[in-house]
């Protein structure tokens, strides 16, 4: 699983080098709805476009939006699920309500009605850019992203905080900032690296569930993304192009395995308890 | 407990409002009902819009409109859809319906298997099947609900009929177009692969937690005492392993409703199946909030209820809980 992950990677990595023809060469007749084949490995869509080239590029802008909110909401919910933890009161009480509160909720209206809300607020725009924009895509999904960490990082802060080096910090004057950069998050980095393994999937299959439905990065900007591809796909079912559904799909499916299966073994690796229980 | 029941009630109650409340600011943020009235009715009369306004509660401030929109909701005096006006309540009726038959379908089929799978798996911690079980159940998840309901459409829609020359299982709706009146079986054929793709989550996940659970359980002191009275292995496994491993299951279960109302709706969109996904999607695409709030009202008044269901049933399990 490792190596076709790193070959996924150099592939996005040089897809400018690697793909056959780029994002579109003039449509020719006689190259729209091609099975896959020698001149097109994967097959070409409805305007004469490579499928491999597509995919190299949109598996290109589905990690950038994958990697970027996971590592936004991963910084902010490690601050917030640390501060939560150790300070606990009315903080921590309202922050883990609407944290219960939206995982409850289906993630897909939430994500919808928010992406909407956000939108329509003009005063935002100049930092998260425009609704279409893979940037508001990274916010809009970094939104949703940190309450689990935060989560994870609180009980993780909860079970810490009780141990003796923190209240010998404490005894010799540490400030609470101290004490939750030097001792709680770095002791919880395990756990926090796996929570960040499974934000970078959770984002690209949210990307692809939004795009899916039409909300997400819009193709209009020269991007693509797996999002769209799959969605595209849902379109050329019922006439049996097989290939621009096939390909898509298993390409998302393969890299959200592969992140899963590197978090999967990093909590392996971390976990004490799990070694214990097998 | 009847205590415990009564304030967690009493406590659902503030949220169901608070909650319809910021549903209430976020669709008028981000739809602008307004806006999307004009759009299906360019030509209304300024008494029309009034009229809608004032149904709607989308009054100048957002408190007073809630009150206004809240207080024509529980009066039943609900508003005509944007689009085509409309009655709400007999769409999402039938909406619900037909919802409520598949992910009732799709919940009984996956637990069941779910539950079976992670048994099975964990008779033999570390075995091949157990490593057999735990990889399906680990790709199952890493599959998102859109690619394996495109995958079954192109087997089913397409190569199905082209290699054996019929259809088997048909890949939209809920009859065939035209059919009127009730027939079972047709709705059972039309159903089977929405069931599959929802009941495809469930089984990932519920085999993961049964095993788990039931490794837990297994390990426990308990089991090795009913081992050492002599108790046949099924028997132990029946009547002490499955029932305390089930615990922590049904909680969990109360608490999906979320998950499993989110892959009904992005199913129902693929196979065109006339459920509340399909008629929020549609009603979100068209901005029709009259149509949005009561469908957001049941939604956030099912989770809270499931929420109350777990809390309850927890609570009646362990009484430590209830007198906290």
């Amino acid at each position: 699983m490792r190596s076709s992950r790193i070959i996924h990677i150099g592939c996005c990595a040089f897809a400018d080098y690697g793909t056959v023809r780029g994002q579109s060469v003039g449509a020719k007749a006689s190259e729209l709805f091609l099975a896959a084949q020698k001149i097109a490995w994967l097959g070409t869509d409805d305007i004469g476009r490579d499928i491999y080239s597509r995919l190299i590029y949109g598996i290109r802008v589905s990690l950038i939006i994958g990697l970027a909110s996971a590592i936004i909401s991963v910084a902010v919910g490690c601050v917030v699920g640390a501060v939560a933890g150790f300070r606990g009161g009315l903080f921590d009480d309202v922050v883990m309500r609407i944290t219960d509160l939206f995982l409850a909720f289906p993630f897909l209206v939430a994500l919808l009605v928010v992406r909407n809300m956000l939108g329509a607020l003009s005063w935002l725009s100049p930092i998260i850019g425009n609704s279409g924009s893979i940037r508001f895509i990274i916010f809009l999904l970094a939104i949703f992203g940190w309450m689990g960490v935060a989560r994870i990082v609180r009980g993780q802060v909860l079970s810490l905080k009780e141990r003796e080096f923190i209240e010998a910090s404490r005894a010799v004057g540490a400030s609470r900032r101290y004490i939750i950069l030097r001792h709680l998050l770095p002791n919880s980095i395990g756990p926090i690296m796996v929570a960040l393994t499974f934000s970078v999937v959770g984002a690209i299959i949210g990307e692809a569930t939004l795009s899916f439905f039409g909300y997400g990065p819009q193709a209009g900007a020269g991007t693509t993304s797996l999002g769209l591809l799959v969605g595209a796909a849902k379109g050329a079912v019922q006439t049996g192009f097989w290939w621009m559904a096939v390909f898509p799909c298993a390409a998302l499916v393969i890299i959200s395995l592969c992140i899963n299966f590197i978090g999967d073994a990093l909590r392996d690796a971390t976990d004490p308890r799990l070694e214990m229980g097998q | 407990m009847l205590r415990y029941v009564v304030r967690r009630i009493a406590w659902a109650i503030p949220t169901l409002l608070l909650v319809t409340f910021l549903v209430y600011v976020a669709l008028r943020l981000g739809t602008n009902p307004v806006n999307s009235y004009l759009r299906s009715n360019p030509r209304a009369s300024a008494e029309k819009i009034a009229q809608y306004k004032e149904l709607n509660g989308l009054g100048s401030n957002y408190v007073t409109g809630y009150w206004g929109w809240l207080k024509h909701y529980v009066t039943l005096d609900w508003p005509r859809s944007i689009k085509g006006s409309r009655e709400v309540l007999p769409a999402l009726k039938d909406a619900l319906a037909n919802s409520l038959r598949l992910g009732a379908a799709a919940t009984v089929v996956g637990v069941v298997i779910g539950l079976g799978i992670g048994v099975f798996a964990a008779l033999r911690p570390g075995g091949r099947r157990d490593v057999t079980v735990n990889t399906a159940a680990f790709i199952g998840i890493s599959i998102p609900p859109y690619i394996s309901a495109i995958l079954l459409q192109l087997l089913f829609a397409v190569y199905w009929s082209r290699w054996f020359g019929h259809t088997l299982f048909p890949t939209s709706g809920v009859y065939p177009p035209g059919h009127s009146g009730f027939n079972a079986v047709l709705m059972a054929k039309h159903m089977a692969l929405p069931m599959i793709v929802v009941a495809i989550q469930i089984i990932a996940v519920y085999s993961r937690y049964m095993r788990s659970s039931l490794l837990d359980v297994m390990n426990s002191d308990y089991m090795r005492t009913a081992r050492s009275k002599g108790i046949s292995e099924s028997q132990i496994l029946i009547r002490h392993g499955m029932r305390n491993a089930l615990i922590p299951v049904v909680t969990i279960a109360a608490l999906d409703v979320g998950s499993i109302v989110g892959g009904l709706i992005i199913t129902e969109n693929i196979f065109d199946y006339p459920g509340m996904g399909l008629y929020f999607l549609r009603a979100f695409n068209d901005g029709d909030f009259p149509l949005m709030m009561p469908w957001m009202v049941l939604i956030v008044a099912s989770i809270l209820l499931f929420n109350l269901i777990a809390d309850v049933t927890y609570a009646w399990l362990d009484p430590r809980i209830r007198l906290e």
